[in-house]
């Protein structure tokens, strides 16, 4: 299994937020190539378009207006066509049951947004090192759980 | 007495090739110069056979000499992860340049350089995705599968699926669980 670059879409409405994520993507040493979308109704009316080549990972907010992290990840898992594009959600929230909730509504990601920029690029990292061995070799995606 | 001799470079090539893929005993296809195909996929061996074969005229095979060695590096250690017998009595280090013939340095950092990851750290992904498999499907507990995969305890297992995923093994099961639940009662409503 080849894989030149790995694909990624970012969804978050926070301007700020938006660019110290493609900031910290920017600064990891690996080919990607990265989308931006303000809320989770832009992601989707991208991504249905017919024929729209589909990113391998989504970072989702979870607080987002219009349509949020859990509305865009449920209306993702519906369909069998985004059955290999992992999810990650992010939230400030560390409640397990808000974590457990989320997986269980098919995220393979939880995010626990980090406040400092060196541990956001480092959460990043990790978790863009794993998506790459889900891509390139032969794992077992329906239990890639991932809780950094 | 001399000769002199017209020839056509494109056309000993060719012959040079066919020559060559006859003796390898395989379907294959020359799709123009430079570039031939094979019907179905190589064995390691047989490459190996076929670079010997074109290297006596000089004709290299530029194919991806390493995504091939990762690719051969990738199956040794799912052997390794699913023959478990193999596994208790073999080191990374002793495994993988036996099965591959070449030395543990070399085929280290042509891993790291392609891979994202070390041979180590993809080892024990590969592990712990056999130990999720296990959990799942084959509903074993940890005390078994730490014995089955040759861990040394129970929280050695725990440790390493934590340090993975950041959750437990029971919490993932957890997870696991209440998600076909949710699917089936979903297709039932």
């Amino acid at each position: 299994m080849y894989l030149d670059r790995l694909h990624i879409a970012l969804v978050e409405d926070d301007e700020d937020d938006r660019m110290f994520f493609k900031d910290a993507i920017d600064e990891i040493q690996m080919k990607t190539n990265l989308l931006l979308f303000g809320n989770g109704q832009e992601f989707l009316d991208h991504i249905l378009l017919p024929g729209q080549s589909l990113p391998h990972l989504v970072f989702l907010d979870l607080n987002m207006p219009i349509k949020n992290g859990i509305e865009c990840l449920e209306e993702l898992r519906a369909q069998e066509r985004f059955k290999n594009l992992s999810i990650a959600i992010y939230s400030t929230s560390s409640s397990d049951q808000d974590i457990e909730d989320t997986f269980i509504k098919g995220a393979n990601i939880y995010i626990n947004k980090p406040n400092d920029f060196n541990k956001l690029k480092s959460v990043i990292s990790e978790v863009l090192k794993i998506n790459w061995q889900y891509h390139t070799s032969n794992l077992s995606r329906e239990n890639f759980l991932l809780r950094v | 007495m001399k000769f002199y001799l017209k020839y056509d470079m494109d056309v000993i090539f060719r012959k040079t090739l066919e020559q060559q893929l006859n003796n390898l005993q395989v379907a294959y296809k020359i799709n123009g110069l430079g570039e031939i195909e094979f019907l179905q996929s190589l064995s390691a061996e047989k490459v190996k056979e076929l670079t010997v074969l074109l290297s006596v005229y000089g004709i290299e095979i530029i194919n991806d000499h390493k995504s091939e060695i990762v690719q051969r590096i990738k199956d040794a250690i799912s052997e390794m992860v699913l023959d478990t017998s193999s596994e208790k009595n073999h080191k990374l280090s002793e495994y993988l340049p036996n099965k591959l013939g070449y030395s543990y340095t070399y085929l280290s950092s042509l891993f790291s350089e392609s891979t994202y990851t070390s041979l180590e750290n993809f080892l024990i992904i590969k592990r712990i995705d056999r130990v999720k498999q296990m959990l799942v499907h084959e509903k074993l507990t940890l005390s078994q599968i730490a014995f089955e995969l040759g861990y040394s305890s129970n929280a050695h297992v725990s440790a390493q699926f934590k340090k993975i995923t950041g959750l437990t093994p029971t919490v993932f099961q957890k997870i696991i669980k209440k998600r076909s639940e949710n699917k089936t009662s979903f297709k039932q409503s």
